[in-house]
């Protein structure tokens, strides 16, 4: 029944573990092997030669690259590729530094070996992670060349220089290729040398922040890239589970398999004993083909004995998280700066309002999947994931095997956005294949994605702020309830209350400790129980600031307009960039005053204050990404023109402006831009379903409606011109088109919207009661 | 059994005559670049051409297609380098890159019968097609690349 994991990591490591550097404070080795030129984080003591460690695979590398004897450098990359040219990013960050020639420049996906370091790919964390760690990497094998191609050219390190796979001094230039192939490189980098070495001033980078063609790109322009469903193994049977009526507590009573004997190459159904309590519930119907396996589980007449929360419906859980919001005290404190409740009682005005946002699906386009066999003891699971290190465990634990004898492989994702940080889907297959002894491919149709998603929860932001007679805000309360993904999935990652009394969710409360200058500022993070029994929330593309920032930056804006002041200048005048918001080195120097700056051009740059049509409207948000530790500034402004008949909201402009520090792929950050801002318009007024009878009632297209190319408007992206420290790009924009959306929509026709999806019957509604 | 042409090669599937064509041309002539997106026409990921006309292969039962030609997007160009896969590669148009060849595929049709679409009848002809990852700015720009490029190397001629 309780649906939290098994821990599966040591809470105070894991957060460490996943930002890398701090674990890679170990030798660096750089040697010559079988020909060519390995590269890679070596273990704690440096005693050994680099050589006969890495010859002996006696490394756990983060990272780690080759250079072939033809200088063709390998990068391997332990990062999942789901569209945002993760690949190409860091690749390009080893090599500006490497001094490599672009053309020599390939990637390579890797499984899921330990020596790859710990695995996840999300929260907007892959440059900003890996970004100190590759330069370093990159400049310790670039000091190694450049020495080494010194000594054959028979000149002093200090004159010679490296550029395009040479080193060069004066008019004499020596190939890498040529330096490798003498063969004879041996050298360890402790900890404390790696971190000296000088790292390329940003005005000497060739590759960081130039155009580059994404190396992922071309393959899937000419259907040959491979993603897990296209995995077949020798021998297969193919799957597609029955699900059960809840997530949580079904059991199977009795399967009647009678109709599913009439489907052609049917094989028979297998009923699912997980012993990690993952899958509770399930029936497999299985085929010799994917047809078929699709039919039989149609034509399976399953009996369940249903879990406990068969009946909760989207209201009941909108409805809990209000109680749960507006109960004083309940939660875990997460901001608690200065004295609130002094404000409140000193206040001459308050404004108080609260949000809700209703379930979302992430709807990767490419189906949840897993292909699974058993080798030799090992079980080799084939599947797009986002974070293996925290599925493998669980996939152990249901296989009822070691750790070490489960083995991922690595697919392009036909989407993540979140989902597939968490490898549940990998189970079925898994479970099936050792049950039947044999490989398993089971892939889920749309509708059973859809069943399995673990989707945005339904969240209520309640937020009050109190005024002094000079109307100048002097406190804010807000309260924020949602199901909390973290709490089910990874324990390890739970936060600690600010008063030291209980855990929070970080990934459902940031977003809530914002920037602006508050003198008096509390955050209670709420967990909705019943939420977390009835479905397993995820962590979906922006997670908390996707909706946190809606509450935050729609309440900004009535308090504006409450106080009568134009919504830029007032938050202008809050990110004064004081005390806690003052930033710090290396990750949000300049704190506040980067935010106001993006303000600052966004306004200029969207005509603000100027002439609009008859219900038409500019709406404002700011956001500062994912977490105020990688904070990414962000202005946004939305043009918007409602149409009173029908409710339909046209979105003509959407204006956005990003300083994220040094941009290592141009145009991969600014696709990332595009997507987030489109997917965060999306969730504004196109995308939401419900619960019903304890699961989501949209399973498909016909009933789930994201934004389509139809729908798009004119986006204005820029990014400024920075060398401050990269922070993360491929979600943050969600957050803030929403809130600027719903803003424009009360500065064009006066109503204020504070449900997402704002639907065109809700705006009519509202229209009807203020006319 | 039905027989059919597969990117201009005879074929014959052992399928059942309800199995959908996505199913026969993925699993049976193992061509993996047609996607599984809805199952219910709706998504385009699995889009291919019947006679030369875009066709939602995960819901056309592979006994309709007998007899006709049926091109997926392995067949659209024996390089890879049809003017809309180059245009697709020049805008950087795919991200996770799963909706692509039925982006692709769909576009061809517009392009093949009418080269000067206007960009309100690209977006009419694609619009059906979703992009997760909302890449939508990108694949319009490709479309209008890749027709440029056509009108021009035919001397303008549409």
């Amino acid at each position: 029944m309780n649906p939290k994991k098994s821990q599966t990591l040591p809470a105070k490591e894991s957060r460490a573990e996943a930002d890398g550097w701090a674990l890679t404070r170990r030798s660096f080795m750089v040697g010559s092997l079988a020909g060519g030129l390995v590269m890679g984080f070596g273990g704690l003591t440096a005693a050994r030669s680099a050589r006969a460690e890495l010859a002996a695979h006696n490394f756990s590398p983060v990272v780690w690259f080759e250079m072939e004897p033809d200088g063709t450098t390998w990068v391997n990359i332990a990062k999942a590729e789901m569209g945002q040219h993760v690949g190409t990013a860091l690749a390009r960050i080893v090599a500006d530094e490497l001094g490599v020639a672009w053309k020599h420049v390939r990637i390579r996906h890797v499984d899921s070996d330990p020596k790859w370091g710990y695995m996840v790919t999300g929260g907007s964390w892959s440059v900003f992670t890996s970004f100190a760690m590759l330069s370093r990497a990159g400049a310790a094998g670039r000091t190694v060349l450049l020495e080494q191609g010194a000594k054959l050219l028979g000149a002093a390190p200090g004159n010679c220089t490296v550029a395009d796979s040479e080193v060069r001094c004066g008019d004499q230039s020596i190939s890498y290729s040529d330096i490798i192939a003498r063969g004879d490189t041996d050298r360890v980098f402790t900890a404390e040398e790696l971190e000296a070495l000088p790292i390329k001033p940003a005005s000497e980078r060739r590759l960081i922040g130039t155009r580059a063609m994404a190396l992922d790109i071309p393959a899937k322009t000419d259907g040959s890239a491979r993603y897990g469903i296209d995995v077949e193994l020798d021998g297969m049977v193919y799957a597609r589970p029955v699900l059960p009526p809840t997530r949580y507590g079904s059991s199977v009573v009795a399967v009647d398999e009678s109709a599913a004997k009439d489907v052609r190459g049917y094989q028979g159904h297998h009923v699912i004993t997980d012993p990690s309590s993952t899958l509770q519930g399930w029936v497999m119907a299985l085929a010799d083909s994917q047809w078929g396996a699709i039919k039989a589980a149609d034509a399976l007449n399953v009996e369940w004995n249903a879990g406990p929360t068969a009946g909760v419906s989207e209201q009941d859980l909108l409805a809990e998280g209000e109680r749960l919001a507006s109960q004083s005290g309940s939660g875990t404190l997460f901001v608690n700066e200065g004295d609130v409740d002094s404000a409140r009682s000193g206040a001459a005005h308050t404004v108080e309002a609260t949000y809700r946002t209703s379930s979302v699906l992430h709807f990767h386009l490419e189906p949840v999947n897993a292909t699974v066999e058993e080798r030799d003891g090992v079980w080799h699971v084939h599947t797009g994931n986002q974070w293996q290190s925290l599925i493998i465990p669980l996939l152990a634990q249901a296989l009822e095997v070691e750790d070490s004898q489960v083995v991922m492989h690595q697919y392009y994702l036909g989407g993540g956005f979140g989902r597939r940080l968490f490898g549940d889907y990998a189970l079925p297959a898994a479970l099936t294949a050792k049950a039947l002894g044999r490989p398993v491919k089971a892939v889920f149709t749309r509708e059973d994605d859809a069943r399995f998603d673990c989707i945005r929860s339904p969240s209520v932001c309640r937020l009050s702020a109190s005024l002094d007679s000079d109307n100048r805000l002097t406190g804010i309360e807000h309260a924020i309830a949602a199901g909390w993904p973290t709490l089910s999935m990874a324990p390890g990652f739970m936060g600690e209350g600010v008063d030291g009394k209980g855990q929070f969710d970080p990934f459902s409360a940031n977003g809530a400790d914002h920037w602006y200058t508050v003198p008096n500022h509390r955050v209670r993070a709420i967990n909705n129980d019943l939420a977390q029994r009835t479905f397993l929330p995820g962590w979906l593309r922006s997670v908390g600031p996707g909706w946190i920032n809606f509450g935050v930056e729609s309440f900004m804006d009535e308090v504006a307009h409450a106080t009568g002041r134009d919504p830029i200048d007032f938050r202008l005048d809050l990110l004064d960039a004081t005390g806690r918001n003052a930033g710090s080195a290396p990750n949000s120097v300049g704190g506040a005053s980067r935010l106001a700056n993006v303000l600052r051009r966004v306004r200029e740059k969207s005509g603000w204050g100027g002439e609009l049509a008859a219900d038409e409207g500019l709406g404002v948000a700011t956001g500062y990404g994912q977490e105020r530790n990688m904070p990414t500034w962000i202005g946004c402004v939305a043009r918007v023109r409602v149409d009173r008949e029908s409710g339909v909201v046209k979105v003509s402009d959407i204006y956005l402006d990003f300083d994220c520090g040094t941009v290592v792929h141009p145009d991969g950050a600014l696709a990332q831009a595009e997507g987030s801002a489109l997917w965060g318009l999306s969730m504004a007024l196109h995308e939401g379903t419900a619960i019903e009878k304890g699961q989501v009632a949209a399973r498909n297209l016909d009933r789930y409606s994201p934004l389509r190319l139809a729908d798009v408007p004119r986006l204005h992206i820029d990014f400024v011109d920075s060398t401050e420290f990269p922070v993360g790009l491929g979600e943050p924009a969600v957050s803030v088109v929403g809130p600027a959306v719903a803003n424009a929509i009360f500065a064009a026709v006066g109503v204020r919207m504070r449900d997402l999806p704002i639907r065109p019957d809700a705006i009519k509604a509202a229209l009807l009661a203020t006319a | 059994m039905t027989s059919f042409t597969l990117n201009g090669k005879p074929v014959t599937s052992q399928a059942e005559a309800d199995t959908p064509l996505l199913w026969v041309i993925r699993d049976e002539f193992k061509l993996k670049g047609t996607k599984f997106g809805c199952g219910i026409a709706q998504c385009g990921a699995c889009t291919v051409h019947v006679d030369g006309a875009p066709l939602r292969s995960c819901s056309a039962p592979v006994s309709s297609v007998a007899g006709q030609s049926i091109t997926t997007i392995e067949g659209l160009d024996p390089e890879g380098r049809h003017p809309l896969q180059i245009a697709w590669v020049e805008a950087q148009v795919p991200q996770c890159g799963y909706c692509q060849s039925g982006q692709i595929m769909q576009a061809a049709d517009l392009l093949r019968r009418k080269p000067d679409a206007s960009d309100d009848e690209i977006v009419q002809h694609m619009t059906g097609n979703l992009c997760r990852c909302m890449s939508y700015t990108r694949i319009m720009k490709a479309v209008r690349l890749a027709a440029d490029h056509l009108n021009n190397g035919a001397g303008g001629a549409a």
